[in-house]
C-alpha cells in the first residue's frame, strides 16, 4: 500500500471534505463531481480516502471483491460455496487515467491466453477493480464522451454488460463516482451533470495563513511521509470511527415529513428537473445527519448540503458561469430561514 | 571566468542555475520545462545538466508518442507468441527511477500522456494493469519538458507544468550568451548539496511567508508553485554550502520559480502608497532592484541593449562576506524584517518576469498560458477513438487495438501447415494449441468524427457602431449555446483601429469565450481585411491540427483600413475582398453575418468573395442563427 496523504490533514475545502465523506457514508448518493483550479487537493483527497476507509469483507480469490454476505449480489463464480472463504481486503479506489480505452474500463478479452491457447477467457477491466469501491476520474471533462456515458450508465445500473469480441460477461460493478475537472478545460454536458449525486466547486484559499498552511504540511509530508502519516493517525482514525458509525446509523435516521417539505419547497423554487435533485438532498441530508451523530434530519442539514445537491442541476444558460451558487444560496435563504 | 564579455547573460545564468537546482533533487523539484527551439542552446543547456547529474543518475528520453506498453510496460505480444509464454516488456518509467525523463515535444504531448506522467509523480508509484500485466513499483522522477511551442497558446500541458519547479525559457537567447556560467559548479557540488538538503530542518516559516505572499501578489494561483519554490531555496542553500535558508536562497527562488509564472504585475496589497509597482512598464526594464542586484545574481539583464548595464562583479554562488551575518539575524521574527524579505523577494521575482509577460500584461490582454495550455494535445486524434469501422492487417501499438477474433480467424486457416513445418523443423507444439504469428495480427479502424472549431471573427470598429457591437455580441452568444450543445471548440478573433486579435483560441471553455467577449471594447476604424486574414490563418492552423474550421464573420462591411493599416476606404474594401477570396481558395466554411442596420452592398460582396453563407442580422433571431450555422458548417 503506497502511502497516501492523510484526510484529517487536508487544509480547508471543507466542502469538498464533507461531501466526500457524505458519498462515502451512503453509496446510493451517485457520486461527487469536484470543479476548480489546479492544486486545490482534489486528486490528494481522493487518493486519501483510500486510506481512510475501513477494510471490507471480500470473498477469497474473485476478481471483482464480490461481498460475502450479500448473495443477490454475487457474481457468477461467486454463488457456489465459494463465498464462504473470505478475506479482508482494503476498499478500493480506482484512478482511471486519461486516455484509458473502452477495453481498459470495461474489460475485454485476455489476449495472452487467446493467442497462445486459444481460449476465450475475460480480463476484467478498472469497472471490475472499482466495484464497491470508488473510481476516480480527474479531468473527467477531457474524457471522451462515450466513455463518459459508459461509466455513467454502469454507476447507475450497478453491472457491467460487455459484449464484445465475442464475449458476453456480465459481472456487478457499484462503485461512487467521484470525477475532478478545471472548468477552464472545458465544461461537462448538462445531462452528464446531473447525474453526479453531488459537486463541489474548489477554489485556491486566497487567505495568507491558510496558503502558508497547505504548504507547511505538504513540505512535512513530502520530507518524511511516515512520521506525518504518523502524526495524523489519531485524527484519521477518529475520522474512520466516524464514517464507520455514520453508515452504521444511517438507516435509522429518521426524516420528518417537515424537513421532506422543506425539501421540496427548495426544489420547486429552484425549478430543478425530476425528483433526482430531491432525493439526491434528502439523501445526502439524511447522510450528513448520519455523519453528525444526529438521528433526525432537521433544516440545518439541509441548509448544508443543499448548495453541493442542488447546485449543478438547475436549468440555467450554459453561458452562465457564476450563477447557479449564488441562486441557490438565495433559495436556501429564503426557505430554510430558521 | 570569462562571463564579462558575454551579452545577455542573467536570463543564462538563471538557466544554469536552475540546472543545477535540479539536478540537485530531480523527483523534489519535479522538473523543468525548457521552452527553446532545438538548437545549440538548447543542446548547451541539456549537456550541461549532464554534466552536473549524479553520474548514475538515470537520464532517459522518451519518443513524444510513446506508445503505453513502452511507457508503462507491458506484454510483449510479439515475444510471448515467439516463446508461448506471458513475456513482459520493462517500461521505460520503471527504468527511470530516481532520475530524469526527457520529454521531447512537450507542447504537443497528447493530455493522456501527461496525466500518466502527473499520476506518477503524484503518487510515486508506477502501477500498471494491462493485458495481464500488473506491476507496481515505486518510481520518483523529474522532467525535462522540452517545450518548442512557437507561439503563447502552444505550451507544455498545464498537468505537467504545475508540477515542474524550473521553468527556463532559452527563446530568443543567443548562442554567444551561453558561454559563462559553464562551470559555476560541478557534479560533486550537486552531490553533496543533495546531502545536505536531505539534512536540513524544515524550520524555515519566514522563508514560506515571503514565497507564499509573493505568490499571492504575482497572481499565482496553484498552491504547488510556492511549494516548490521553497523547496528551490532550501537547494539553493544547500548548492551556497549551508544549511539554514537565508533571504538571498528565498529571492532566487522567487525568480526561478514564481517569476515565470506570474499572471499579474506584483501589487503589494497592504501598502496602497508604493505606486511604484502599479504602473507596469510594458517592455522596458522592470523595475529596479538595486537591493537585490547587490546580493542574488544579477536580473536586470532583460535591458534592451546587447550590452548589460554592468557585468556581475561576482559569481553568484559565492556569498558576499556580509552574507555570514546575514544567515544568522538577530531577532527572526522582526515583522519590519519579514517584510523587508518579502519586499525583495518580490522585487526579484519582478525582475526576472519573462519579456512576453510583460509586453502581454502592458498591452492589457491575459498573460499567456493562464489557461489550460497543452492545446495540441485536445485535438490530436488517435486510431483508438470512435466508432469501430472495420478491421485491417497491422500491428498493434498504441494507435491500435489488436482485434483478437479477427487474428484468430486470420491464424486459422494456417495452423495444419504450421504445426507441419513445426514438427518438420523439430520442434515440439508444447503447449501451444493455436500459432499465431505477427502476420496474424488484425487491428480494428475507427473512425472519428472530427472536430469542428468555430472561429467568430467580430467587427468591433466605430462603424459597426456600438448598439450593433452589442446585438453582434448577443448574436454570438445564441451560436455559442449552440456550440456547447455540440461540443464544438471556439475561438474569437476581433478587429479594430488598425489590426486583429486573437481574443481566445480555440477552446471549448464558453466561460472563458463569454468573458473575452464581454471584454470586447468597441470604435476605431475597420480593417476588415486583417480579420479575415486573422481567421484564415486560424482556420489553417486548425485544419493542421485535423479538426474542421467554420469560420463565422459578423460585420457590416465597411471597410475602411487596408492591409497595411493606412485609412482609405477604397484600397480597404479590395483588400477585404482580397482576404475574402483566400478563404473561399483555401476551401473553409464560412458565413457572414452582417451587422448593418441597413442593407448595403458592401457585406453581401465580401460574403460572396469569401463563397460565405449570408445573413443579416436585424432578420436573425436565435433559430435563424443557430440553422444557418449548421448549414454552413461542414459534415
Amino acid at each position: 500500500m503506497a502511502a497516501t496523504f492523510p484526510f484529517s490533514a487536508i487544509v480547508a475545502q471543507d466542502e469538498m471534505k464533507r461531501a466526500i465523506l457524505i458519498c462515502a457514508t451512503d453509496a446510493s448518493i451517485g457520486g461527487v463531481l469536484v470543479f476548480g483550479d489546479r492544486g486545490t487537493g482534489k486528486s490528494t483527497a481522493v487518493r486519501a480516502l483510500a486510506a481512510l476507509l475501513p477494510k471490507m469483507a471480500a470473498v477469497r480469490d474473485c476478481p471483482y471483491n464480490c461481498e460475502p454476505a450479500r448473495a443477490a449480489g454475487l457474481c457468477a463464480a461467486c454463488t457456489g460455496d465459494r463465498a464462504s472463504r473470505t478475506r479482508q481486503v482494503p476498499v478500493p479506489v480506482v484512478d482511471l487515467p486519461l486516455g484509458a480505452t473502452e477495453d481498459r474500463v470495461v474489460g475485454a478479452l485476455d489476449l495472452e491466453r487467446a493467442l497462445t491457447q486459444g481460449e476465450k477467457a475475460f480480463e476484467p477491466g478498472l469497472l471490475a477493480r472499482a466495484h464497491r469501491g470508488f473510481l476516480y476520474i480527474d479531468e473527467v471533462n477531457l474524457l471522451e464522451d462515450h466513455l463518459v456515458d459508459l461509466l455513467l450508465d454502469v454507476a447507475a445500473s450497478g453491472e457491467n454488460v460487455v459484449e464484445r469480441e465475442g464475449l458476453s460477461v456480465r459481472h456487478p460493478a457499484r462503485f461512487v463516482l467521484i470525477g475532478s475537472g478545471n472548468p477552464e478545460e472545458g465544461e461537462l454536458r448538462p445531462q452528464l451533470l446531473d447525474r453526479f449525486g453531488l459537486s463541489v466547486e474548489v477554489t485556491t484559499p486566497s487567505d495568507l495563513p491558510t496558503r502558508m498552511e497547505v504548504i507547511r504540511r505538504r513540505d512535512a509530508y513530502e520530507r518524511d511521509p511516515e512520521a506525518f502519516i504518523a502524526r495524523w493517525k489519531s485524527r484519521d482514525g477518529r475520522l474512520r470511527r466516524q464514517l464507520v458509525a455514520a453508515r452504521a446509523r444511517l438507516a435509522d435516521v429518521e426524516v420528518p415529513d417537515a424537513t421532506l417539505e422543506l425539501a421540496a419547497r427548495l426544489c420547486m423554487a429552484l425549478g430543478t428537473d425530476g425528483l433526482r435533485g430531491e432525493l439526491t438532498l434528502i439523501r445526502a441530508a439524511r447522510a450528513w445527519a448520519a455523519l453528525e451523530g444526529d438521528t433526525r434530519v432537521d433544516a440545518a442539514h439541509l441548509r448544508t448540503v443543499a448548495p453541493s445537491a442542488l447546485r449543478h442541476r438547475l436549468r440555467r444558460d450554459p453561458l452562465d458561469d457564476a450563477g447557479s451558487s449564488v441562486r441557490v444560496e438565495r433559495a436556501v435563504a429564503e426557505i430554510l430561514a430558521a | 571566468m570569462s562571463a564579462a564579455e558575454a551579452p545577455d547573460l542573467a536570463p543564462w545564468l538563471r538557466a544554469a542555475m536552475a540546472a543545477a537546482v535540479f539536478a540537485c533533487d530531480p523527483p523534489g523539484t519535479g522538473g523543468v520545462v525548457l521552452r527553446a527551439r532545438a538548437g545549440p542552446v538548447r543542446e548547451r543547456w541539456l549537456a550541461l545538466l549532464t554534466g552536473l547529474l549524479p553520474t548514475d543518475c538515470p537520464l532517459r528520453r522518451i519518443p513524444p508518442r510513446i506508445a503505453d506498453d513502452r511507457l508503462l510496460g507491458g506484454l510483449d505480444l510479439a515475444a510471448t507468441l515467439r516463446s508461448g509464454r506471458p513475456v513482459v516488456e520493462r517500461g521505460v518509467l520503471a527504468d527511470v527511477d530516481s532520475g530524469v525523463l526527457l520529454v521531447p515535444m512537450a507542447e504537443r504531448i497528447e493530455r493522456g500522456l501527461a496525466a500518466r506522467l502527473a499520476a506518477t509523480m503524484d503518487t510515486g508509484r508506477l502501477v500498471v494493469q494491462r493485458e495481464g500485466v500488473q506491476i507496481d513499483t515505486p518510481v520518483r522522477f523529474g522532467i525535462v519538458a522540452l517545450d518548442e511551442g512557437d507561439d503563447a497558446d502552444e505550451r507544455a500541458p498545464a498537468a505537467l507544468a504545475d508540477r515542474a519547479a524550473l521553468w527556463v525559457d532559452l527563446d530568443g537567447l543567443r548562442h554567444d550568451a551561453t558561454d559563462a556560467a559553464a562551470a559555476l559548479w560541478t557534479r560533486d557540488d550537486v552531490v553533496a548539496a543533495a546531502r545536505r538538503v536531505a539534512g536540513m530542518r524544515d524550520d524555515d516559516t519566514r522563508a514560506l511567508e515571503a514565497l507564499c505572499t509573493a505568490a499571492a501578489a504575482l497572481g499565482i494561483a496553484s498552491l504547488r508553485a510556492p511549494l516548490l519554490a521553497l523547496r528551490v531555496a532550501r537547494i539553493a542553500a544547500a548548492l551556497d554550502g549551508r544549511e539554514q535558508v537565508a533571504d538571498d536562497d528565498v529571492t532566487l527562488a522567487a525568480q526561478l520559480v514564481l517569476a515565470p509564472r506570474a499572471t499579474r504585475m506584483p501589487v503589494t496589497e497592504p501598502p496602497p502608497d508604493e505606486s511604484a509597482d502599479d504602473e507596469p512598464p510594458p517592455d522596458d526594464t522592470p523595475p529596479d532592484d538595486d537591493t537585490a542586484a547587490d546580493d542574488t545574481p544579477p536580473e536586470s539583464a532583460e535591458a534592451p541593449g546587447d550590452t548589460p548595464p554592468e557585468p556581475p562583479p561576482e559569481p553568484p554562488p559565492e556569498p558576499p562576506p556580509e552574507d555570514a551575518d546575514d544567515t544568522t539575524p538577530p531577532d527572526l521574527d522582526d515583522p519590519a524584517l519579514q517584510r523587508e524579505l518579502e519586499e525583495r523577494v518580490l522585487e526579484a521575482a519582478a525582475a526576472a518576469l519573462p519579456p512576453a509577460l510583460l509586453a502581454a500584461l502592458g498591452a492589457g490582454r491575459p498573460p499567456p498560458g493562464a489557461g489550460g495550455g497543452g492545446r495540441a494535445g485536445g485535438t490530436q486524434q488517435g486510431g483508438r477513438r470512435g466508432r469501430p469501422a472495420g478491421t485491417r492487417r497491422g500491428t498493434p501499438d498504441r494507435n491500435a487495438r489488436l482485434n483478437v477474433v479477427e487474428t484468430l480467424r486470420a491464424a486459422a486457416p494456417w495452423q495444419p501447415l504450421r504445426r507441419r513445418q513445426r514438427a518438420a523443423a523439430g520442434e515440439s507444439a508444447g503447449e501451444r494449441r493455436v500459432e499465431v504469428r505477427v502476420e496474424d495480427f488484425r487491428v480494428t479502424r475507427y473512425r472519428q468524427p472530427a472536430e469542428t472549431v468555430t472561429i467568430f471573427v467580430v467587427d468591433a470598429s466605430g462603424s459597426s457602431a456600438l448598439n450593433r457591437l452589442a446585438e453582434a455580441k448577443g448574436a454570438i452568444e445564441l451560436l455559442l449555446a449552440d456550440c456547447y450543445v455540440r461540443r464544438d471548440q471556439v475561438a474569437l478573433v476581433a478587429f479594430r483601429g488598425t489590426d486583429a486579435e486573437l481574443l481566445l483560441p480555440p477552446t471549448r471553455s464558453l466561460v472563458r469565450a463569454k468573458r473575452s467577449l464581454a471584454g470586447l471594447p468597441g470604435g476605431g476604424g475597420t480593417p476588415l481585411a486583417a480579420g479575415i486574414d486573422a481567421a484564415a490563418k486560424l482556420a489553417d492552423d486548425v485544419r493542421r491540427r485535423g479538426a474542421t474550421p467554420l469560420v463565422v464573420v459578423l460585420t457590416d462591411g465597411q471597410a475602411n483600413i487596408a492591409r497595411d493599416g493606412r485609412p482609405g476606404r477604397r484600397q480597404a474594401g479590395e483588400d477585404a475582398l482580397d482576404a475574402a477570396r483566400r478563404v473561399a481558395i483555401a476551401g473553409h466554411a464560412a458565413l457572414l453575418i452582417d451587422t448593418s442596420p441597413r442593407r448595403r452592398g458592401e457585406a453581401r460582396a465580401v460574403a460572396d468573395a469569401m463563397r460565405a453563407r449570408f445573413l443579416q442580422l436585424p432578420r436573425a433571431d436565435a433559430g435563424t442563427l443557430s440553422r444557418a450555422v449548421q448549414a454552413a458548417a461542414p459534415v
